[in-house]
């Protein structure tokens, strides 16, 4: 069955390795569905097949009848198999909806063109707090995930954890994830939105839920106080450049709402939204020029000298 | 020349006759003529042609995006240029080849079909075809002075409402949805009208052709759903012209409007091109097996409820926007019940082949192909229109794959077999074989290598409509594959329209009835003199000419020296009464002038309207003026 | 091989009314095609409607409903002459023809008339909010059409005055052209209904 191995999964962004709740139920159904239309596929193959080989008879009132019954047949078969098709499928669709219990981690994710925002939702107000492109949830428990977006539709998808969902102005949505086992899993907007639609990616990091709780304490502190002169330095060219009027960093007077809070900007895994590995050399590159990787990019290119940037870049790296 | 020597439909000694009507019904000749012309099979071969040539060119833009997805990071096309490519694919496919190529070959062939000496309306052909040639030409003029649309073929708001895409680009694609649907409703009206009222006498509804059958039902699919595109694609002109607020959320518009009306459209749109291929199928197959359609009312019955059922599923393209579920429900039963219509006619297919006699010519074999493939391109619609499996693969190249496997297998390869079918009869000449059996083995081989991989790479996760990845996706080894397929896709496409051109020229000569076909196209020469049938013939089954090797029954008594066409009654089609078609005219060709005109200026100004409709006005009471005996059907005065 | 004569049509008549016609089946198809186009609009209008908590939406005033409602009965009574000309037409005679056909343009151009004051008591601006857009599209839309079939019914009625309405498929063309006008009354009705009653009753 090489037809099945070919449909064999693999990899982070992958609806054939589910690691949620609910992308292991569809998963099932695609089984499902997918073992019969391979029989279905197959049976009408060999029926024409039978039909083109053979050895013609001449043409009797008897055959004609026959023709009818087996037609009636099919189509009844056809039927059938449509029915248990779709409650198979609105079973699962009930299975997967979302019934948010109570208590589960509300957040709150707004699609912009072209990265995300993340809000992490807490009764207590100084507990919130604000990140971008990355999302970390504890395994195994629901999580609840508000969806808006700022301009233009876009679409959320972590095919390991679960389908997709649009993210359209003027109609909120709201998607779950449950994460079964501990991993990192990327997502990619599925709607396109646009220029840089290609460039809009996530991460999401399950974690286990001890893990979860230290990241989350980690999470709400501002950053950490540049400790080198190097960063000094940086935070100073950070602030006098226009960095500020679109950047917030907690702990400092930097907060500007137009692009990703960079608070905690060290911890993540890539820039720009999936574009680009977290490393020093790509993030020279973008911050020097972000429209030569990302063109149409909101962020402007920086007219800095070598002097300024080594220690942006070094303060950057600090924001842990 | 004469007409007579090779069908069994023409009373002996009718020279005189056949030059008569070869005066009456005869292009104009003249410096301009050509822009003159109006009769069905002049208009319908240049329909054809130039659906071809935007075929081409959107064909060649798929080879660009093929090129450019073969390898991570890769850099052959910006950004922006994919973004207006694989638009310009969508939009060309879809508005300038797909439907309107299944509407020329109609022009072509219906009247043919019917027993009858021209399409209703002859002078709303000319208008259609021109209003279909502007709307492309203007499109492709934008593209390359790098205005081309860039929102995708369905265009979704607020993406292309006027804060998000300044510029010209999105207008430019809203007018050409005006071009083409005028252009498409003129001759959906013109078919129906045709198919009601000037069938042979005899052509009692239930002995219409399935192909006959198949263009009423699409036809009455495009009456009812493209309006709802026209209204769609101006409300965003008036947006972007003169600042309304359908779309804007500010001031009380809704972006999911546009999704509900374009879908209402689109996907009915999607069996308007579907729907004129299994007409094709059933008649290549019934020539192909010998043997007449096993289950014709089934057949019948099952085209009609797919376009009923096919008008209430366009929200399974919208499951993802989260519409409340009892609701999704709905449409996946409805997406899953469309799937019963079109088994029964695999099914009947398959039992006509069965009790017939196959000859593995290039028309079956590419009907074979067909049935390859859309089965697989139906079984995936399925998997589609469960909602659970839909919110994974909607919008990844899965979506992709399934709508290739559909347009491609479902409608373009019975397409290639119906034209390698109809070739003889539009020229003369027949195409080559052998060349057939070539284009078809590639086009078939190069199609799976394309699309089938496709499936997967939804599957692992990539998205539609990007114009890279990177190269930890792992998604570059299948999307290398495919651009191979594609490669030798095209090369099968080339094989297929080279071989056309030779034959055109060098083919063997066809005679009247080359395949020993049933249908009425058959009973006149190849290709057809200027009035179609020397006598119009008649009927008692849906294989006259079966019926009827030699000594057919024709009608007599139609004038000659006017453009007389019979019409006949709607369901029993006996002779009722005569009618009058007009000739020749420019004024059709400068109607399309002055409308297309002011849609090109409504880009611009709102004032085009106004000055536009007065124009176009001027020019429509000169086309509908009768100031010359050619405009009330009398044969234009000898010289 | 050679075809045998079955049927003689030369003594058929040039010219047939009503769904016999060709013009007929014609105006059918064109009718489905604008009622889909306003039926596909009023869609529109309630779905916006859907969004708003008021409809009008707050600070919009209602639209007149005075020009409108002479307008349904300048319609109304325009189908007497409207079918007195399509009757006279059917038995082919040319003078009543002339003179009910006249009546009904009369008519027609009134209701024309009336209509630009109809839009300029909406009482909104196309671009003042998605409320006034649609309102003014559905308007504009039926304007538009009658206003082609004002167009149409001048040109034919001048060409009834000429010897080329001597023909019987000329009064066909009337006899369509009437039927026609059937359906633009019957098509203001709901449209009236919609943008002038849903905001006060709905
Ligand atoms: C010719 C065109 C064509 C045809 C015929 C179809 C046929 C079908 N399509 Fe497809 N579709 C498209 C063209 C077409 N489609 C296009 C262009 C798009 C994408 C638009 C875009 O986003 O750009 C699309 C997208 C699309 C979607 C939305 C995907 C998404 O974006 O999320 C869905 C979802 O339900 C769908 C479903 C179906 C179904 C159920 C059928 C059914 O009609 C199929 C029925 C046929 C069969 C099932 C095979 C024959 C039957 C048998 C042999 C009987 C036995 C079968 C069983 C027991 C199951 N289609
Ligand atoms: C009938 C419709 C139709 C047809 C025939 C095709 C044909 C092809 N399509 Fe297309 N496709 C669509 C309809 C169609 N497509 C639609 C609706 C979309 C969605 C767009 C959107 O998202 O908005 C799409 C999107 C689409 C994509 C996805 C883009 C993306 O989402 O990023 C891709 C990528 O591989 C693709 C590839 C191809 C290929 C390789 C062919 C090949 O089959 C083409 C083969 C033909 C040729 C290569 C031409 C050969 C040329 C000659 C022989 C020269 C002759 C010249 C003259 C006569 C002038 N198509
Ligand atoms: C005009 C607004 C603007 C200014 C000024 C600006 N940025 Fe940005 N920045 C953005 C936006 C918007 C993004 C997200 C771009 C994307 O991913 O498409 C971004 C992204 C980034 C990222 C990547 C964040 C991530 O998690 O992916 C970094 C780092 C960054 N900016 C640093 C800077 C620095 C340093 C400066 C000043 C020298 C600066 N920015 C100035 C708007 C701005
Ligand atoms: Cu955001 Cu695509
Ligand atoms: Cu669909």
């Amino acid at each position: 069955m090489t037809f099945v191995t070919f449909f064999a999964g693999s990899g982070i962004q992958s609806a054939l390795e589910p690691a949620g709740a609910h992308a292991a139920r569809i998963g099932r159904l695609w089984d499902v569905f997918l073992i019969i239309s391979a029989v279905v596929w197959l049976l009408v193959m060999i029926a024409l097949f039978i039909a083109l080989a053979r050895r013609k008879r001449e043409e009797t009132p008897d055959g004609a009848a026959r023709a009818r019954t087996t037609v009636s047949i099919a189509t009844a078969i056809t039927l059938v198999t449509l029915a248990a098709l779709l409650v198979a499928s609105v079973l699962t669709g009930r299975a997967i909806a979302d019934h948010a219990p109570p208590g589960t981690i509300q957040l709150k994710v707004t699609g912009k063109q072209w990265w995300w925002q993340v809000e992490y939702d807490d009764p207590d107000k100084s507990k919130r707090f604000t990140d971008a492109n990355e999302i970390h949830i504890p395994v195994g428990v629901p999580v609840n995930i508000q969806l808006h977006s700022s301009d233009v539709i876009h679409s959320f998808w972590i095919p390991n954890l679960n389908g997709k969902q649009d993210l359209i102005p003027g109609h909120d949505g709201s998607i779950q994830l449950q994460a079964t086992r501990p991993g990192i899993y990327r997502g990619q907007c599925a709607e396109f939105c646009g220029l840089q639609h290609a460039k809009m990616a996530l991460w999401v990091h399950a974690m286990t839920q001890s893990d979860y709780a230290n990241w989350l304490t980690a999470a709400r502190q501002p950053s950490k106080i540049p400790s080198t002169p190097e960063q000094r330095k940086g935070e100073e060219v950070f602030m006098s450049s226009p960095c500020p009027l679109c950047h917030t960093i907690q702990g400092t007077d930097a907060g500007g709402k137009t692009g990703p809070d960079l608070t905690h900007f060290a911890g993540r895994r890539s820039i720009a939204a999936g574009t680009w590995p977290n490393r020093r050399g790509y993030l020279a590159g973008w911050i020097v020029d972000p429209q030569h990787i990302k063109p149409g990019s909101q962020m402007p290119p920086m007219l800095l000298d070598e002097g300024q940037l080594q220690p942006l870049l070094a303060y950057l790296e600090s924001l842990q | 020349m004469s007409a007579m020597e090779t069908t069994p439909y023409a009373l002996p000694d009718s020279d005189a006759e056949h030059e008569q009507l070869q005066k009456t019904w005869g292009p104009r000749r003249g410096p301009f003529s050509w822009f003159s012309q109006i009769d069905h099979r002049t208009i319908g071969r240049r329909f054809i042609v130039t659906a071809f040539v935007w075929f081409g060119l959107g064909g060649l833009l798929a080879a660009l995006m093929r090129i450019q997805l073969a390898k991570p990071n890769n850099t052959f096309l910006s950004a922006d240029q994919y973004n207006q490519i694989f638009t310009m694919h969508g939009t060309t496919m879809m508005f300038l080849f797909a439907v309107p190529v299944m509407e020329a070959v109609a022009i072509y062939i219906i009247p043919l079909m019917l027993g009858t000496r021209g399409l209703a309306f002859p002078r709303a052909t000319a208008y259609a075809y021109y209003m279909f040639l502007f709307g492309g030409t203007m499109l492709y003029v934008a593209f390359f002075l790098n205005m081309a649309p860039d929102a995708g073929w369905f265009n979704y708001v607020p993406l292309s409402a006027p804060q998000f895409s300044p510029g010209k680009r999105i207008d430019i694609w809203a007018q050409l949805v005006n071009f083409t649907e005028i252009s498409a409703l003129t001759v959906a009206v013109e078919i129906i009208v045709t198919i009601f009222k000037q069938r042979a006498p005899g052509m009692s509804i239930n002995r219409m052709p399935l192909y006959v059958w198949s263009m009423l039902v699409t036809a009455f699919m495009i009456v009812f759903a493209m309006p709802a595109v026209m209204v769609a694609s101006n409300y965003i002109g008036l947006d972007r012209l003169v600042g309304t607020h359908f779309f804007n959320k500010a001031e009380g518009g809704d972006v999911l409007l546009w999704q509900h009306l374009f879908w209402f459209f689109g996907h009915p749109e999607v069996y308007i091109i579907f729907i004129p291929a299994l007409g094709m199928v059933s008649t290549i197959i019934t020539v192909f097996c010998r043997r007449k359609i096993f289950g014709y009312t089934a057949m019948v019955l099952s085209l009609v409820a797919t376009a009923f059922i096919g008008f209430g599923l366009w929200v399974h393209h919208m499951f993802a926007t989260g519409l409340p579920q009892s609701g999704q429900s709905y449409f996946t039963a409805a997406s899953m019940m469309i799937a019963v219509p079109s088994g029964v006619q695999i099914f009947c297919w398959i039992a006509t082949i069965a009790m017939g006699k196959p000859e593995f010519r290039p028309p079956l074999m590419f009907v074979l192909g067909f049935v390859a493939i859309f089965v697989l391109g139906g079984l995936t619609g399925v998997m589609l229109a469960a909602v659970p499996l839909n919110l994974q693969l909607h919008d990844t190249f899965f979506v992709v794959a399934h709508l290739h496997y559909v347009l491609i297998g479902g409608a373009v390869f019975p397409l290639l077999g119906a034209l390698f079918f109809w070739f003889p009869k539009m020229t003369g000449r027949l195409m080559n074989e052998r060349w057939g059996h070539i284009s078809f083995w590639l086009t078939f081989a190069g199609f799976n290598v394309t699309f089938f991989p496709q499936h997967k790479l939804g599957l692992v996760g990539m998205p539609r409509r990007i114009y890279t990845y990177l190269p930890e996706t792992g998604w570059g080894p299948l999307n290398l594959l495919s651009t191979i397929g594609a490669g030798i896709l095209a090369l099968g496409v080339l094989c297929f329209v080279v071989n056309a051109l030779y034959s055109m020229k060098r083919g063997a000569i066809a005679g009247s009835n080359p395949w020993h076909a049933p249908t009425l196209e058959w009973a006149t020469t190849s290709p057809p003199p200027h009035y179609n049938f020397l006598h119009l013939p008649t009927v008692s089954s849906t294989e006259p000419l079966w019926d009827h090797p030699e000594n057919a029954p024709v009608v007599t008594g139609l004038a000659l020296k006017k453009r007389e066409v019979l019409i006949t009654r709607l369901f029993d089609a006996e002779p009722d009464h005569l009618y009058l078609y007009p000739g020749t005219t420019p004024w059709a060709f400068l109607s399309a002038v002055a409308t297309g005109g002011m849609f090109v200026a409504l880009l611009f100004t709102p004032w085009a309207l106004p000055i536009g409709v007065a124009i176009a006005t001027t020019t429509l009471l000169c086309w509908f003026w009768p100031s010359s005996p050619r405009d009330e059907g009398e044969a234009p005065e000898q010289p | 091989m050679n075809g045998r004569a079955t049927i003689d049509v030369s003594g058929l008549p040039d010219h047939a009314f009503g769904s016999r016609s060709i013009m007929w089946w014609m105006t059918v198809c064109v009718i489905a095609i604008e009622g889909t186009v306003f039926l596909v609009t009023i869609a529109s209008y309630f779905y916006l409607q859907g969004n708003e908590a008021a409809w009008p939406p707050p600070g919009t005033r209602l639209p007149g409903l005075q020009w409108p409602t002479i307008n349904t009965l300048i319609l109304l009574v325009s189908l007497i002459p409207n079918q007195l000309a399509k009757s006279a037409a059917e038995k082919e005679e040319m003078l009543k023809v002339r003179i009910w056909m006249s009546v009904a343009a009369l008519f027609a151009v009134g209701f024309v008339i009336v209509r630009t004051l109809e839009f300029r008591h909406l009482n909104v601006s196309w671009d003042s909010n998605a409320y006034g857009s649609i309102t003014w599209t559905l308007l504009g839309f039926h304007t538009f059409h009658l206003v082609t079939d004002l167009i149409d019914t001048v040109a034919l009625l001048v060409l009834m005055f000429t010897h080329h309405g001597y023909k019987g498929r000329r009064f066909v063309d009337v006899s369509e052209n009437c039927f026609y006008w059937y359906f633009v009354v019957i098509s203001w009705l709901p449209i009236y209904a919609v943008l002038y009653w849903a905001p006060r009753l709905l």
